[in-house]
C-alpha cells in the first residue's frame, strides 16, 4: 500500500475543499482530491500540448524545442494553434494546474491539522508566473510580450528583455528579489548547517539541540534568531524572492519605459546636491 | 538533556538571561551582557548576546575595518574629499582593479590599482580569519563544522572571481571593481564579453541551486510553521525522536508529491543546494575566458542554440577575431567572412 510504518493512522477522510468524499482517496503515496483530479488533467493536456508543439516544430533537440506566444500583431486576442495559439492553451494549463496544486496542497494541510504556510508560500510563485505570462503581456495590450516556453529560448527571452531596459541590474525592485534570492540561500546554508552539525557531532561529543544552537550563532554573529524565528525569516524571504520579482517586471514597460540607468536621475538631480555644482555623475 | 528550551507563545517570557555553554577553559571570555529586546522576541528570539571574539574575530575585524577604509578613503579622494559628493555617489564609486598591462604583478602603483590589490588583500584576510572562527567556535561548542564548509564554498566563489580567474588569466584587470553599481556593471559586461553567460552550463547549474535553495526553504519554513502547533520547530529533538509533527510534515510532502525528505535529510538537502549554488558558479566563472571564449558559441557548438544564418552578410569581422570564431564554431559549419575589415564608415562621428 505504500505507506510508512505510521502513516494509516494519519489516512483519515475529511478536510476537503469541493466534492466532499467523491474524491477523498489516495493513489499509492499521492493524495488525490478533487484538485488533484484537475491537476492531473491540466498537467496532462498542457505537456501532450507541449509535444505537440515540440512535434510540429523544427527540432527535437531538447534545448532548441520553443513553443512561441502569438506575434505582437494578434494582441490579445486568441491566434492560430500554430502561431501562439498552442503557447495560450499551455498558458491556460499551466495557470490551472499551478492553481489546483496550491489548492490540493490546501486540502491535505486541512486533513493533517496543519497550517496553510506551503500554499501560502506556493502562491507568491504562481502570483510570479502569471504576472510575467498574463498580467504585464495584458497591461501591454499582446501576449507576445510573455516568455516562451523552451529551456534556452526563455533564458534568450529573459536576456533580451533586460536588454531592452539597457541595464535590469538597475531596477531597483530586481536589486531587491536578487538580494532576497542570495539572502534566502545564505540562511539556507547556515540553518542546514547548525541542524546538521548539531545532530551529527564529532565522535565522543553528544547530540546537541537548540542551546547549542543558539549559542553558536550568538558567539559568531552576536544574534541567534531561534529555532522558529529562522523559519519565519527563511519563509518570508523566499516569499519576497518571488514577489519581488514579480514586481521588478511589472514595472519594466508598463511603468517605466526608458532604460533603468535613468531612473536614478530623480536621485542625481534632487536640488540639494544639484545645484552645489559637484563633479562627477552629472 | 538540553536545560534550555525556546518557548512561544503569545506571552512573551522574559526571565533570566541564557548566559550560554560554559567555555571549555583556554578560550577568550565572550563579551557583552545579554539583553532583551521585546520587539525581536515578536519575530524570533529576544536575547541578543552574549557574544566571542577570540584572536579570528578580533584580527578579522580590524583586517575587515582595513579594507573598508581603503575602499572608502579611495571614494572620498575620488571626489576631491567633498563629504556631499561622497554621499550622493555611494552607490557609483568605484575602486578599480589595475590595467591590463601591470598582468598579475603584486606591485602595482597605489594610484593605479595598488589600492584595489590592498583592499583585496585586507577583505580576504578579513573573510578567512572569519572562516577560522566558524569553524573554531563550532569545534569549542562540540558541534560539527558543516556550516564553516557551506561559508568555504562561498569563499571560493569570491577568491575565483577577484583571485584565482585573474592568475589564471595572468592579470588583475580581469577582476571585478569595488563599488555597488561598478559592480554590477561588471557582472553585465563580464556576460556580454564571453558571449552571453545564460549558455555557460555552470551557470545554469548555479541558478538552478540558486532558485532550488529558496524553493527549498519556502518548502521547509512552511512545514515547519504550519507544523509549529505540534512543536515542529524542535528540529533536532524530532530528528532523534520522531513525533507527530515530524509524521505530519513528512506525510504533508508524501501525499502532495509522492515523496518526503525526513526532518533530517531535508537539511541535507537544503545545504547541498546552498552550498553547490557557490560552488558551481565558481567553476562557471573559473572555465570562462580560460578555457571557453564564448559561451553562445560554445552553445551553437553543442546543440544548445540553432545555427542561425548570418544576420548581416555584410558585415566582416577583424581577422583575429573572425578566426577565434570560426575555430569555435568549427563543427558546426558557420560560414565566417575573414575579408580585411572596410575603413571606418562613420569617420569623426562622435
Amino acid at each position: 500500500m505504500s505507506m510508512l510504518s505510521f502513516e494509516r493512522k494519519y489516512r483519515v477522510a475529511g478536510g476537503t475543499l469541493v466534492g466532499g468524499s467523491l474524491f477523498d482517496f489516495w493513489v499509492g503515496p499521492f493524495y488525490v482530491g478533487f484538485f488533484g483530479v484537475t491537476t492531473a488533467i491540466f498537467a496532462l493536456v498542457g505537456t501532450l500540448l507541449i509535444i505537440y508543439g515540440a512535434a510540429i516544430g523544427p527540432t527535437w533537440n531538447i534545448w532548441q524545442i520553443d513553443i512561441a506566444p502569438p506575434a505582437i500583431e494578434y494582441g490579445l486576442g486568441f491566434a492560430p494553434l500554430k502561431e501562439g495559439g498552442l503557447w495560450q492553451v499551455i498558458t491556460i494549463c499551466a495557470v490551472g494546474a499551478f492553481c489546483s496544486w496550491a489548492l490540493r496542497q490546501v486540502e491535505i494541510a486541512r486533513k493533517l491539522g496543519i497550517g496553510f504556510h506551503i500554499p501560502i508560500a506556493f502562491s507568491a510563485a504562481i502570483f510570479a508566473y502569471i504576472s510575467l505570462e498574463v498580467i504585464r503581456p495584458v497591461m501591454l495590450g499582446a501576449w507576445g510580450h510573455a516568455f516562451p516556453y523552451g529551456i534556452f529560448s526563455h533564458l534568450d527571452w529573459v536576456s533580451n528583455v533586460g536588454y531592452q531596459t539597457l541595464h535590469f541590474h538597475y531596477n531597483p525592485a530586481h536589486m531587491i528579489a536578487v538580494t532576497c534570492f542570495f539572502g534566502t540561500t545564505l540562511i539556507l546554508a547556515m540553518h542546514g548547517g547548525v541542524i546538521l552539525s548539531a545532530v551529527n557531532p564529532p565522535d565522543g561529543e553528544e547530540v546537541k539541540h537548540g542551546q547549542h544552537e543558539n549559542q553558536y550563532f550568538r558567539d559568531t554573529i552576536l544574534y541567534s534568531i531561534g529555532p522558529l524565528g529562522i523559519h519565519r525569516l527563511g519563509w518570508f524571504a523566499a516569499i519576497n524572492a518571488g514577489l519581488w520579482s514579480a514586481v521588478c517586471i511589472l514595472i519594466s514597460g508598463p511603468f517605466w519605459i526608458d532604460g533603468w540607468p535613468y531612473w536614478y536621475d530623480w536621485y542625481l538631480q534632487l536640488p540639494f546636491w544639484n545645484d552645489m555644482g559637484l563633479d562627477g555623475l552629472h | 538533556m538540553a536545560s534550555f528550551h525556546s518557548l512561544y507563545s503569545q506571552i512573551q517570557i522574559h526571565g533570566p538571561h541564557d548566559e550560554g555553554i560554559p567555555l571549555r577553559g583556554h578560550e577568550f571570555p565572550r563579551i557583552g551582557k545579554p539583553f532583551l529586546s521585546r520587539w525581536i522576541g515578536k519575530i524570533g528570539d529576544p536575547q541578543i548576546g552574549p557574544t566571542y571574539l577570540g584572536f579570528c574575530g578580533i584580527a578579522s575585524l580590524i583586517c575587515g575595518f582595513i579594507a573598508i577604509e581603503i575602499i572608502g578613503l579611495n571614494f572620498l579622494a575620488q571626489v576631491k574629499w567633498n563629504p556631499v559628493a561622497f554621499i550622493e555617489g555611494i552607490a557609483w564609486h568605484r575602486l578599480d582593479p589595475p590595467d591590463a598591462k601591470w598582468g598579475f604583478s603584486p606591485f602595482v602603483p597605489l594610484e593605479e590599482g595598488g589600492w584595489w590589490i590592498m583592499a583585496g588583500f585586507f577583505l580576504t584576510a578579513s573573510i578567512l580569519l572569519w572562516w577560522g572562527r566558524i569553524y573554531l567556535r563550532a569545534k569549542a561548542l562540540g558541534m560539527n563544522t558543516h556550516v564553516a564548509w557551506a561559508f568555504a564554498s562561498a569563499i571560493f566563489l569570491y577568491l575565483s572571481l577577484g583571485f584565482i580567474r585573474p592568475m589564471l588569466m595572468g592579470s588583475w584587470h580581469e577582476a571585478p571593481p569595488f563599488g555597488i553599481i561598478p559592480h554590477l556593471n561588471w557582472t553585465a559586461s563580464f556576460s556580454v564579453l564571453y558571449g552571453n553567460f545564460y549558455y555557460n552550463p555552470f551557470h545554469c547549474f548555479s541558478i538552478a541551486f540558486l532558485y532550488g535553495s529558496v524553493l527549498l526553504f519556502a518548502m521547509h519554513g512552511g512545514t515547519i510553521l504550519a507544523t509549529s502547533r505540534f512543536g515542529g520547530e524542535r528540529e533536532t529533538e524530532e530528528i532523534m525522536d520522531r513525533g507527530t509533527a515530524a509524521e505530519r510534515g513528512a506525510l504533508f510532502w508524501r501525499w502532495c508529491m509522492g515523496f518526503n525528505a525526513t526532518f533530517e535529510s531535508v537539511h541535507r538537502w537544503a545545504y547541498w543546494f546552498a552550498v553547490l549554488t557557490t560552488f558551481t558558479g565558481a567553476i562557471g566563472i573559473l572555465l570562462t575566458g580560460t578555457v571557453v571564449d564564448n559561451w553562445y558559441l560554445w552553445g551553437v557548438k553543442w546543440g544548445l542554440a540553432p545555427d542561425y544564418p548570418q544576420t548581416y552578410p555584410d558585415m566582416v569581422l577583424p581577422p583575429e577575431i573572425a578566426e577565434q570564431v570560426r575555430a569555435a564554431a568549427d563543427s558546426s559549419q558557420t560560414a565566417v567572412d575573414t575579408l580585411p575589415p572596410p575603413p571606418p564608415a562613420m569617420e569623426g562621428a562622435p
